[in-house]
């Protein structure tokens, strides 16, 4: 164990901060349908893989500009999630069923993936991709500053619609109590379509940045599971904000970890967090 | 325990047995052993997660330790095979009670979060073992690695370890399934609190589970170390294990012990026939599409379908005889029910409760009650709503722990100790919203209770007694159902079967009679004399003042968790604090 400059330390901090940006930016919609819908859908990570490869076949084959893409996809895959839901809601799926059925939604994607891109690696060639300035001896590349710019921008999109507007507010009570919710008139059966629709349209926004900063592989689709779990709850269920801070708190833990010890030890950080955070914080999670 | 299972499963291993003998293929030698592998894993992993529905994700990780633990004995400091065997077990197993022992303490962490913290566990011992010298990065080469000749191949060799741990690890799981353990387990997945103040040692019950789960994945890991003869870190600890286990556990029915069995042999020769062919990728769609069409259209599995059939068929043979209704209700056909037999008001104190205080927060929903309980009698507890009546019944039964205060039973003090103690002193309760243990029949949820509480029958013995305890409640010809099909009236009853069912020295009742009929309430009564005839003391929570004017021998009232008063019922009506509490005070 050696200790790293400071400019390689603060170097670090940065990256950790940007990794953080694309763990709040998949968690996002993870975490509302967790905590709203009750629903832990593992086919969120399956959604954003297919819109990363997606995009990448827009920008590489058909040549569009990847932020032409931001605006293409989303639709879609709304379209996807109000499917999912009313497939969910129609056979009235307990949460932890819903893990399982969205695991089953999850290897089908990636099986699809597989079969349409092959499981070789495929890096999105763009005009951003090499992209980076330079503040102060620092390195800011413009991919993850876009992914962390997207990440606080709905973050904060979320958490102004969630509270000031009616529907945010429908959505908060049919998340407490959903018949009572009901009993009031609120409409729980759209709510929840046009939630999902939401939350799955947010993964393929994350799929976009995914594939702008990422190689694609289809395998790697689980390896995000855990560091984006832990993000969700240490941030809370059914927050807007909490899944950018604790994104950027496992985000730059994991990464000063690397520089200090090295690069295979940083999955200890995320998932001890996560163990500490189900053990001593579960009234919250 | 049915001998003719026991005799099956021994006759399938025989049978199999004699295969490499016989001159069969290698294939197929290698085959049965990836058969019998998914059999150990499923089949174990059911025995924490199915039996109890503490759902683990980490499967792989107890897997991992086994293949890890073989791996660096016989592979880097040269242990002969079969002596690493038993330290692969051990590994595995050790390392899931030193997590449970944690986990199982933190009554939250339930459910989804249970199998989220099971699954960063993986990764947390993934990351260890490639860091450090027990892997280092490269992984592990176990070419080297001298087989002992158990066949007359050395690939029948594996085939004989895995095909033994197979046979054994089947008979574990029926034998759990069998026993009072397993009555615990299911309980536990049923609702475990519940478990609990019935006399379940929950906490314990958990680890022995995840002790034996965890050391039959170990046994799993340690021979498949060898047959795969080159470990690495990133295919041991993959999603695959613990996913496929919970796949085919629940495709095959997780509450049956056999369940998991026939769902591992349906995936893997699901698997093996696609990836045999050029359809591997198709083979992963399908196993993802059969999960969706399981889960949605099937969700207790194939034997769980089989069973709730033979559920649904009990039910009509049942409902073709005329129901002898209320039998025993009416006096005279009441089957003999030995209670414990103690003659009526003996003046001894039977359970003394002194300062007791139960605070939530700032809220004291208790406050220094002090109060006897004498053998024989029934003692009346009201007070408004929210007095602290149903708290006094929770923290007197365990279920809740007291802030402070004492609370003595039959001599012993049972102060701070966990609720399945309370119900081995002899103290039960009912439900004021009756809480059944959902998918077990009327007759299993007494029976249960007669093998946790009090004195603890065997299975077998408990079972007859629960038909006694049934025919007393009026419920033999509901004794096969399962309790969803109860109307309100016949759970209440049932809640009072099971806490008979205990044996009660001290019998609790939260509100047995709210929401009966009044014809209802007078069977009710009826049956509530003759349990404390039978030498029961009772403590009577109820708002309706006819039963408890007709039933008490003496009356204590809460008002805001503290005791305002007590005697006798017509003194008690007349205290001038007393008709403050329900009337509020006469602005004079």
């Amino acid at each position: 164990m050696t200790l790293p400059s400071l400019n390689l330390l603060l170097q670090s901090i940065l990256s950790g901060i940007f990794i953080g940006g694309m763990y709040s930016m998949i968690g996002l919609g993870l975490g509302l349908s967790w905590g709203l819908l009750r629903q832990i859908n593992l086919a969120h990570f399956g959604f954003v893989f297919l819109s990363a490869y997606l995009s990448y076949h827009m920008v590489s084959v058909w040549g569009i500009d990847p932020l032409l893409t931001l605006l293409i996809l989303p639709p879609f895959f709304f379209a996807i999630g109000v499917a999912q839901q009313w497939l969910l809601s129609r056979f009235k799926i307990s949460p932890f069923n819903s893990l399982l059925v969205t695991f089953g939604f999850t290897v089908m994607i990636e099986s699809l993936i597989q079969y349409v891109w092959t499981a070789d690696f495929r890096k999105l060639q763009s005009v951003y991709g090499e992209e980076k300035f330079k503040i102060g001896g620092l390195f800011v590349p413009v991919p993850e500053l876009l992914t962390l710019l997207l990440a606080i921008l709905f973050a904060f999109g979320v958490w102004a619609a969630m509270r000031f507007t009616d529907i945010g507010k429908a959505m908060r009570a049919m998340a407490e109590d959903g018949p009572i919710a009901a009993a009031f008139g609120i409409n729980q059966r759209w709510l929840s379509l046009m939630l999902s629709g939401t939350c799955v349209a947010l993964a393929s926004i994350a799929g976009v940045c995914f594939a702008l900063t990422f190689t694609l592989t289809p395998t790697q689709i689980f390896s995000w599971v855990g560091v984006v779990f832990a993000v969700v709850m240490l941030g809370g269920l059914g927050s807007a904000l909490g899944p950018l801070v604790a994104g950027i708190i496992i985000g730059v833990s994991e990464a000063i970890a690397m520089a200090i010890f090295a690069p295979s030890w940083a999955p200890i950080v995320s998932f001890s967090l996560l163990i500490l955070m189900l053990l001593f914080r579960p009234g919250k999670a | 325990m049915n001998k003719a299972i026991v005799s099956g499963i021994l006759a399938a291993g025989i049978a199999f047995a004699a295969l490499p003998w016989l001159g069969a293929p290698a294939f197929w030698e290698s085959f049965l052993y990836l058969l019998f592998h998914w059999i150990i894993l499923a089949v174990s992993w059911n025995i924490l997660s199915g039996y109890t529905g503490y759902f683990s994700f980490g499967h792989g990780a107890f897997f991992g330790a086994g293949i890890y633990g073989t791996a660096y004995l016989a592979g880097t400091i040269g242990w002969p095979f079969l002596a690493t065997l038993p330290a692969a077990v051990f590994v595995a197993a050790a390392l899931g009670v030193a997590l449970g022992a944690v986990v199982f303490r933190v009554a939250s962490v339930r459910g989804e979060l249970f199998a989220l913290l099971t699954l960063a566990v993986t990764f947390v011992l993934a990351t260890i073992i490639l860091n450090t010298k027990i892997d280092g990065g490269p992984g592990i080469y176990l070419l080297g690695v001298d087989i002992p000749k158990l066949g007359p191949s050395p690939s029948a060799s594996l085939y004989m370890l895995g095909l033994v741990s197979a046979v054994a690890t089947l008979l574990i799981s029926y034998w759990i399934y069998a026993s009072k353990f397993g009555s615990g387990l299911f309980a536990i997945h049923d609702d475990e609190d519940v478990a609990e103040v019935m006399g379940v040692p929950t906490y314990r019950f958990k680890l022995y589970a995840l002790a034996i789960s965890c050391g039959l994945a170990g046994l799993a890991g340690g021979i498949h170390a060898v047959f795969i003869s080159y470990v690495t870190v990133s295919e041991t600890f993959s999603i695959t294990v613990p996913l496929s286990v919970v796949l085919m556990s629940i495709l095959g029915g997780s509450r049956h012990w056999i369940g998991p069995a026939v769902g591992a042999v349906f995936i893997t020769c699901l698997l093996y026939f696609f990836t045999s062919g050029d359809y591997a990728v198709f083979g992963r769609a399908m196993v993802g599409l059969i999960l969706v069409v399981v889960i949605l259209f099937m969700p207790t599995g194939v034997l769980g379908v089989f069973t709730n059939w033979r559920h649904a068929r009990r039910k009509q043979q049942v409902m073709v005889e005329p129901p002898p209704a209320h039998e025993g209700v009416e006096g005279q056909a009441a089957p003999v029910v030995r209670l414990a037999a103690k003659p009526v008001i003996s003046g001894e104190v039977l359970l003394q409760v002194r300062g007791l205080t139960k605070a939530f927060g700032g809220m004291k929903a208790l406050n220094d009650v002090t109060l006897e309980v004498r053998k024989g009698e029934i003692l009346g507890l009201i007070g408004p709503n929210g007095s602290g009546k149903s708290t006094f019944i929770n923290v007197v039964s365990g279920h809740f722990k007291s802030t402070a205060g004492e609370i003595v039973f039959d001599g012993k003090d049972l102060t701070g100790m966990d609720a399945h103690r309370f119900a081995q002193a002899g103290i039960a309760r009912t439900y004021q919203i009756p809480r059944p243990f959902g998918q077990m029949t009327v007759l299993e949820n007494v029976a249960m209770v007669g093998m946790f509480g009090g004195e603890g029958m065997s299975r077998a013995e408990a079972t007859r007694q629960a038909e006694e305890f049934i025919a007393f409640a009026g419920l033999s010809h509901r004794a096969h159902v399962l309790p969803e099909d109860l109307n309100l009236h016949q759970r209440k009853f049932l809640e009072l079967a099971r806490a008979l069912a205990a044996r009660p020295k001290l019998l609790m009742l939260d509100e047995v009679l709210s929401g009966l009929t009044p014809s209802e309430i007078n069977e009710a009564i009826e049956m509530i004399q003759r349990i404390r005839d039978r030498g029961t003391t009772i403590i009577f929570v109820e708002h309706v003042m006819r039963a408890v004017m007709a039933l008490t021998d003496r009356i204590v009232v809460l008002n805001y968790g503290s005791m305002i008063a007590q005697g006798n019922a017509v003194d008690v009506m007349n205290d001038d604090q007393v008709k403050a509490a329900y009337l509020g005070k006469a602005h004079a």
